[in-house]
């Protein structure tokens, strides 16, 4: 069951066209990546689901019927372009924003109360945003952007600007959040993170989406079926122990032993190439390389460019 | 609703609790306390040695005029039309002229000179002729009651049906004896006070607007609020919440003066003229502005008779006139600026950035505040008219106008119009607004503008 869809959305602002027919479903209770290069148009389609933004065509659905005013307070954003007012008091900016999506005053106080508690910065509440480290405004600004409970959270490159300790954390804190039965939608250009985190993405490139699906299926279907191979130190040539259909990308070597990566053709299995070499060479390792999200990313947007 | 009173309230708390708004707010006062004070001392310091010829078609006034220690009088036997001629020849400072009455006794007299006549010698000659005509009135009352013809008669009602005041009607004669009617300093003063304060807070409070969108932009905040409310919920919210610090601001400016200006004319002329002075004040809300129902002390002491002048003139003023279109003028002129401020505010990426755009909005209020000085001349004139028409200029220059009294018809014509530019502005604005608070990093030029304003 989906949380959240765009169907067709197209969005043109007066220079160029940010959005061309862009769809994307969302799973309830999964954790959806936006992917794309700087400028393919994530943030425009984020702002559309935020209402910030009327599309020109297309349709949004939530919750199976179509997305209303009212729920931007069924919605959590974390903003790429984020910050808080700086001369304002934590605890009075937090009760502010927790009220600007609908949360009575007492019921955000008692919900800060949790949070503040949570992150033990109970002594924060009363003190100006501007004497805060940025790593603990980024806090704040998590607090405040899950405080009323959405169904859908929106993180548009939440790592940026977080030190390694709060990017473990927030990592920790969007687990959780799933766990709990959160919808995360994910905008990012760190596909480290990705892989850790999604179970489906999009990726959009030049206002286009180019490819979309679950996580695993879409590297399997990227897999190239090319191998890594360490063994002895040998005189002898690896390409003359395999046929020619046998492509050798890369060799190299350390002091004792020497590395190779082969791609095989398609209906070829590891057994095959093993019980090729195993006769004349000792093996050490052999490992599959999957390609990483990067690759893929990298690889469908280079190819994209170079047939437009 | 609900989340743009959360706007306004934050906008209004955030700003009253800051130290500048209550710097602002105790500055202000002394300020315009000493814009009413200081012309008040430098009147009863000047000591120059000023003739007046005095013309009494009623022959009341013979001998009444004594001469004090810098006004000297001399009665001339001519007709005005002669006089006149010869009063630009003459050393006299100003010309007195009091016409023949028919039936009642004169209240009436026309100051003929060739500058502004100093509030001294005006309020001198005001002083003798009230005088003397309550002295009439009594000796009329009096010898009524020897006669026996009126019964019973209350001193209350007695010394209310005598009490006087005199209408001196300045008028300036130029050096080729052309007339142009003068107008009483205070009315004067209050026109240009109230048109600076207008121009001063539109500027001050629409900039507040500006740079709080500046703010909101830089401290990356904007994007978080508009995914929980409309961009011109923001926008609106923020401009109300400073519109109210504005009317706190001069709600308290309105107070503290008065508090100041009776504090200081006490110990400046006596206990007499303080007590007066806080009767006055504690009469206008309740007893209105009849200035028939100001008390006139004698005034025997020169500065005690000055402040009396000048509390006489306040007095003349139809302050709820005044301040509700003080209000009006300023509420709703602020209205169409601030959503302007707003949209430049949007607009830009800092304060640095602002230049090209505050030229063009703020040159309107800069032109109708430096015209200020010549439509104080001639109100009624063409220039006056239609720029207190304009929505742009009109909240600074229909201000100017006030105090000389407008006809109704074309208040409400400014007001309207006033009212319709606000909208026109704020809905432009919007526009400007919504698409420039989520642009980062772009240098916006009037081209870049009008895109966005077309777009949908």
């Amino acid at each position: 069951m989906d949380l959240f869809s765009a169907i067709d959305i197209t969005k043109q602002f007066t220079a160029r066209k940010a959005l061309d027919a862009v769809s994307i479903h969302v799973p309830e209770g999964t954790i959806f990546g936006l992917l794309g290069p700087n400028g393919a148009g994530k943030t425009t389609l984020i702002r559309i689901i935020n209402q910030i933004f009327a599309p020109d065509a297309g349709e949004l659905l939530f919750r199976g019927r179509k997305l209303q005013p009212a729920d931007v307070e069924a919605i959590g954003y974390l903003p790429e372009e984020r910050g808080l007012y700086k001369k304002m008091k934590v605890g009075e900016q937090a009760l502010y924003l927790a009220q600007l999506k609908g949360l009575s005053r007492r019921e955000a106080e008692k919900r800060l109360a949790h949070w503040f508690a949570k992150f033990e910065i109970m002594g924060w509440w009363n003190r100006k945003v501007e004497e805060l480290s940025k790593g603990m405004q980024q806090k704040i600004q998590f607090i405040v952007t899950v405080i009323h409970e959405p169904r859908l959270l929106i993180f548009d490159e939440p790592f940026s600007g977080f030190d390694p300790i709060n990017v473990n954390l927030l990592k920790e804190e969007i687990l959780a959040l799933k766990a709990s039965g959160s919808t995360i939608i994910f905008s990012t250009h760190n596909m480290a993170s990705v892989e850790e985190l999604c179970d489906h993405i999009a990726l959009i490139n030049n206002a286009r989406k180019i490819l979309d699906g679950n996580v695993k299926a879409i590297k399997e279907h990227f897999a190239t079926n090319t191998f890594e191979i360490w063994f002895d130190k040998t005189d002898r040539e690896l390409g003359t122990l395999l046929p020619d259909s046998f492509q050798i990308l890369a060799k190299e070597q350390d002091l004792s032993r020497q590395g190779a990566r082969i791609r095989m053709p398609k209906d070829v299995t590891p057994n095959d190439l093993l019980s090729r070499l195993i006769p004349h060479i000792g093996i050490h390792s052999l490992n599959e390389i999957i390609p990483s999200m990067n690759d893929i990313f990298i690889k469908v947007v280079t190819e994209k460019e170079v047939t437009e | 609703m609900k989340k743009i009173l959360l706007i306004i309230q934050r906008e209004y708390l955030t700003r009253v609790r800051k130290r500048s708004f209550v710097i602002m707010t105790i500055l202000g006062p002394l300020l315009m306390a000493a814009i009413v004070v200081v012309p008040i001392y430098i009147a009863t310091t000047t000591n120059e040695l000023k003739q007046v010829a005095v013309i009494d078609e009623t022959g009341l006034f013979t001998e009444k005029f004594k001469d004090s220690d810098n006004i000297r009088f001399h009665y001339l036997d001519t007709d005005i039309q002669s006089a006149k001629k010869t009063f630009t020849k003459s050393k006299d400072y100003a010309l007195l002229y009091i016409p023949r009455t028919d039936v009642a006794l004169p209240t009436n007299a026309l100051l003929y000179a060739g500058t502004q006549v100093n509030i001294n010698v005006k309020s001198y000659i005001r002083n003798v002729m009230s005088k003397r005509i309550e002295d009439l009135k009594l000796e009329a009352q009096l010898a009524d009651l020897t006669r026996g013809d009126s019964t019973a008669i209350h001193l209350d009602d007695l010394l209310r049906s005598i009490k006087t005041s005199v209408d001196i009607n300045t008028i300036k004669i130029g050096s080729n004896g052309e007339e142009e009617k003068s107008y009483t300093e205070v009315s004067m003063i209050l026109s240009i006070f109230g048109s600076i304060l207008i121009y001063f807070f539109i500027f001050m409070f629409g900039s507040q607007v500006m740079r709080g969108v500046i703010e909101e932009k830089t401290n990356r905040i904007v994007e978080v609020i508009v995914s929980s409310v409309k961009p011109f919920q923001l926008m609106m919210g923020k401009i109300i919440g400073v519109a109210m610090v504005g009317l706190t601001q001069f709600a308290l400016w309105v107070v503290l003066t008065f508090i100041i200006i009776t504090g200081v004319t006490a110990s400046f002329s006596g206990k007499a003229t303080a007590e007066m002075a806080q009767q006055q004040l504690t009469e206008q809300p309740a007893g209105g502005f009849d200035p028939g129902k100001v008390i006139h002390l004698p005034a025997e002491t020169q500065p005690q008779g000055e402040v009396n002048e000048v509390m006489d003139a306040l007095n003349s003023i139809d302050f709820p006139v005044m301040i509700s279109s003080f209000l009006f003028f300023f509420l709703f002129g602020y209205l169409m600026y601030a959503a302007l401020f707003a949209a430049i505010g949007g607009a830009v990426d800092s304060e640095a950035d602002t230049q090209q755009f505050m030229l063009p909005l703020t040159a309107p209020l800069i032109l109708s505040i430096i015209l200020a000085q010549f439509i104080v001349q001639n109100p009624e004139g063409p220039l006056a008219f239609w720029l207190s028409i304009i929505p742009f200029t009109s909240p600074v220059v229909m201000m100017i106008r006030i105090p000389f009294g407008v006809p109704i018809y074309e208040v409400a014509i400014s007001m309207v119009l006033l009212l319709l530019g606000f909208l026109a502005t704020t809905w432009l604005a919007a526009k400007i607004y919504r698409t420039g608070i989520l642009m980062y990093g772009k240098k916006v030029n009037y081209r870049e503008i009008w895109k966005w304003i077309r777009q949908e």
